[in-house]
């Protein structure tokens, strides 16, 4: 057991790192980039929270995480202790304290913020939840309760909205049943994060263990089709809609269906849900190519070009309209990107696809840009500049600019209301939509946006669901 | 998991099989299609449902084999499980009493997907005439199926082994020559055939519509592979169609985009027949 040290120690002692793969070598592989904390490590980071009350941290993670007094059992070697804390609120820790965007969240909460060291919450909580499935620990049993026993959920959508639902329902012991479209649950945390940021076997560990607490994961489910979300509403008492944001967009340039040109989620999800990474071992193909421009800025650009890099490109470009600054990413996903040499090619818009005689793609027309005016969201408004046309030659083009809505659920949903984009009309507090019996969040109500605001969605609407049920 | 109920050979290289999959069997409707994987590292194969049984729970699947997958699904037997089964997908097909003649054009493995849309048609009460052609009589697939479910059935062989000498649209061409009383058609084959029977078709001023087979990954909408350019727009079959106008289809850029992972393809399918061989 270690022990706590003195305030003035805590402010003096650094941030711990975390190793990862050195850079020339994990562009081979598809390994984690972070190697994770060791015993000592976590200890070491753990010793320095302030231990909080109220714990400023908490309110800034949208899945409640009792943060301190995980961090305190950490101190105590407590593995135990600190994964039963994290897993009262949290069902996903393996794949938030991976994920998450800290910065934002709880460690952009934390007190120790304005020191410009923040404890490493995300870090800890990883550390947590790989040393609980190391030691293959059990959750605490969900209560039986024959109030709600007999009561009937449906969810559509398996990934971490629709999970962290049915985990808080299954908890209060609601009968639940998820219905998912693929052949995986996880959704994007299963066919969009990569593997080296997200092993694929982490997130089937903590949906396992999801499924363990009693909760009915029907995948190849697609809900529109089999059945509509209207006979759901007739079938169950309650229906939450978690389907996600998964239509991608097209610029509608010309040449954008040639052979080479790629959706990002269709690069990523052969590579990760198919694991064309290990073709032929698996039989998804996916082009390598040996020069790759990847359109866009946010996270699921360096998604997709980091996999790029890593199937073999020599050229591995990322195509922006505005400069570093403006870019979407993460800090780290950008630092990451850069150590792996990946070439970005800022304030510059595609314009063209260019492709040779067999329709395969070959270059990239591009034109250059310039920041004008800030526009509504206060960013500055990129212009083309006229004449400064060029071109890139790449063979493989992939398309990261946002996800729409899919259609499929929405279609089959009558009186729960969508906005213009086609997303579902729902209570920022409660994820009520028009519909009595409907639920809804995520993705689908907030547009693309991140996992833990997803799992916040799923806890909020499933302690509504409750309230409302029970009342 | 979705249970192989029956499996039977219909030629060297054209499988039939009732999968076992009760809720699939109930909802699906004629145009639509499943997605399934044979094993866990198996890629995602988009099929036509040729039938569907909502009393018995099962659908039909009829399926060429043309590479790895499709190779080694037809290596599966009567009692195996499917790794992963997923449907129905797809619009169904527009269907309704027309005034005048319905025509079903079936190419090959095309002769599946046509089926149950001629099924239901002739349910509904039209006058169906089919045209089903394919390469040589061997190859020709659902005859009785077809003749069940047609008004008229015209067989056509490339060879002439079977029915009349040549190809479908030719065929269609001379129906159309003498009957002026038809409302519509569908014509479903590989896209070349298509692409031909739909000019053939339009020279008489008949509407099509064509079900298209680009290369599809999660068949939901979720990812684009399957997009096809209709009427100057891109569409995304699995969830726009697989049905669209025939006149409006770009079918080269269909074709083009077919043959993206031609090479992966070949270095698959070698692999994997060696190792069977080994
Ligand atoms: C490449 C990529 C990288 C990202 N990286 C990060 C990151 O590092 N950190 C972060 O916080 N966020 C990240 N995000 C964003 C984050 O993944 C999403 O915000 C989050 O997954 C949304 O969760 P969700 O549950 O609302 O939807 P999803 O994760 O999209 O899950 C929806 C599920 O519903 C299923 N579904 C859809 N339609 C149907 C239907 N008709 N019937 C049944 N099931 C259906 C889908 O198959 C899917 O499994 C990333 C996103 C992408 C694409
Ligand atoms: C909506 C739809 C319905 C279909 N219905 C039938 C049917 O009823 N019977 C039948 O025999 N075939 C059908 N196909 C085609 C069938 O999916 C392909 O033949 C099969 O996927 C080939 O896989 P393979 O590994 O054996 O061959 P491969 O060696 O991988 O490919 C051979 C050719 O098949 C096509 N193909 C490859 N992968 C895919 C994919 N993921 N999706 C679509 N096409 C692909 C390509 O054009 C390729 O060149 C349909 C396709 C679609 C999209
Ligand atoms: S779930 Fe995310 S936001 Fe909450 S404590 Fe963990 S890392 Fe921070
Ligand atoms: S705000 Fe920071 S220092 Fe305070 S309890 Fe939370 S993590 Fe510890
Ligand atoms: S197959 Fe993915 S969108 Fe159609």
């Amino acid at each position: 057991m270690a022990e706590r040290i003195k305030p003035a120690e805590k402010f003096k002692r650094e941030r711990t790192p975390m190793k990862e793969q050195a850079p020339l070598e994990r562009i081979k592989n598809f390994k984690e980039v972070p190697l994770g904390y060791t015993l000592e490590d976590a200890i070491a980071e753990a010793q320095r929270c302030l231990q909080c009350n109220p714990a400023a941290c908490i309110a800034g993670c949208p899945a409640d995480v009792r943060i301190p007094q995980f961090i305190d059992k950490v101190i105590d070697e407590d593995i135990e202790g600190a994964f039963l804390e994290i897993k009262k609120t949290n069902a996903l820790p393996a794949v938030c304290g991976r994920v998450c965007p800290q910065e934002d969240q709880c460690e952009g909460a934390c007190v120790m913020e304005k020191k410009g060291k923040p404890i490493a919450i995300g870090r800890l909580e990883r550390f947590v939840a790989d040393k609980a499935r190391e030691l293959n620990l059990k959750d605490a049993e969900p209560t039986r309760n024959a109030n709600t026993a007999n009561k009937k959920i449906a969810i559509v959508g398996a990934g971490p909205a629709g999970l962290a639902c049915a985990a808080d329902l299954v908890k209060l012991g609601y009968d639940v049943t998820i219905f998912e479209a693929l052949h995986k649950a996880g959704g994007v945390l299963i066919y969009g994060i990569p593997e080296f940021r997200l092993p694929k076997s982490i997130v089937g560990y903590e949906v396992e263990k999801i499924r363990e607490m009693g909760v009915k994961i029907y995948t190849d489910y697609v809900i529109g089709y089999v059945k509509k979300v209207d006979d759901l509403v007739e079938e169950y008492d309650a229906v939450f809609l978690a389907n996600g944001a998964g239509a991608p967009s097209f610029f509608g340039i010309p040449g954008e269906n040639l052979k080479g040109v790629y959706s990002a989620s269709e690069y990523l999800t052969r590579s990760n849900l198919m694991r064309a990474f290990d073709f032929p071992k698996y039989d998804t193909p996916i082009t390598k190519g040996k020069k790759v421009a990847v359109v866009g800025g946010g996270n699921v650009a360096m998604d997709a070009v980091r996999t790029a890099k890593r199937l073999g490109a020599d050229d591995a470009i990322i195509v922006y309209r505005r400069s570093r600054t403006e870019m979407p990413a993460r800090a780290e996903e950008i630092e990451h990107a850069e150590a792996e040499g990946i070439q970005f090619e800022l304030l510059t818009n595609p314009v063209k696809v260019i492709g040779d005689e067999n329709g395969n793609v070959k270059a990239l027309e591009c034109v250059k840009m310039e920041l004008g005016e800030p526009d509504e969201s206060g960013r500055r408004r990129p212009k083309e500049i006229p004449g400064s046309n060029f071109t890139l030659d790449v063979d493989v083009v992939i398309i990261a600019i946002g996800q729409n809505a899919n259609p499929i659920v929405a279609r089959s949903a009558t009186g729960v209301e969508t906005n213009k984009w086609g997303y579902f009309v729902a209570d920022e507090e409660t994820g009520k939509t028009t519909h009595p019996k409907v639920w809804a969040g995520g993705d689908i109500v907030t547009g693309a946006a991140t996992v833990i605001l997803a799992v916040g969605a799923g806890k909020k609407a499933a302690k509504s669901i409750h309230e409302t049920l029970s009342s | 998991m979705a249970k192989i109920l029956k499996k039977e050979q219909w030629s060297e290289s054209i499988f039939s099989m009732l999968i076992e999959a009760n809720e699939v069997a109930k909802a699906a409707q004629p145009g639509q299609f499943i997605i399934l994987i044979t094993q866990e590292s198996g890629e995602r194969i988009p099929l036509t449902i040729a039938d569907a049984s909502p009393e018995e729970g099962w659908v039909q699947i009829v399926f060429q084999v043309v590479g790895k997958s499709t190779y080694e699904l037809s290596l599966m037997n009567e009692g195996d499980n499917l790794y992963s089964f997923v449907g129905p997908l797809g619009i169904p097909s527009e269907l309704e009493k027309f005034d005048g003649k319905v025509i079903m054009v079936g190419g090959g493995i095309g002769i599946a997907p046509i089926h149950p849309i001629a099924k239901k048609l002739k349910e509904m009460g039209n006058h169906v005439v089919s045209i089903i052609g394919a390469k040589t009589s061997d190859l020709l697939i659902m005859k009785d199926k077809m003749e069940k479910a047609s008004t008229e059935l015209i067989i056509a062989t490339d060879d002439g082994s079977e029915g009349t000498k040549g190809f479908v649209n030719q065929v269609l061409e001379n129906y159309l020559e003498k009957e002026k009383n038809v409302s519509q058609s569908w014509i479903i084959g590989p896209p070349i055939m298509m692409k031909f029977t739909v000019q053939s078709a339009l020279k008489y001023g008949v509407k099509t519509f064509v079900s298209l087979n680009p290369i599809m990954v999660d068949g939901t909408g979720m990812c684009g592979a399957c997009r096809v350019t209709v009427g100057g727009k891109t569409k995304f079959a699995c969830v726009d169609g697989p049905e669209f106008d025939g006149a409006l289809v770009d079918f080269d850029e269909l074709m083009s985009r077919q043959r993206q992972y031609v090479e992966e393809e070949k270095e698959a399918y070698h692999m994997c027949l060696n190792e069977r061989r080994a």
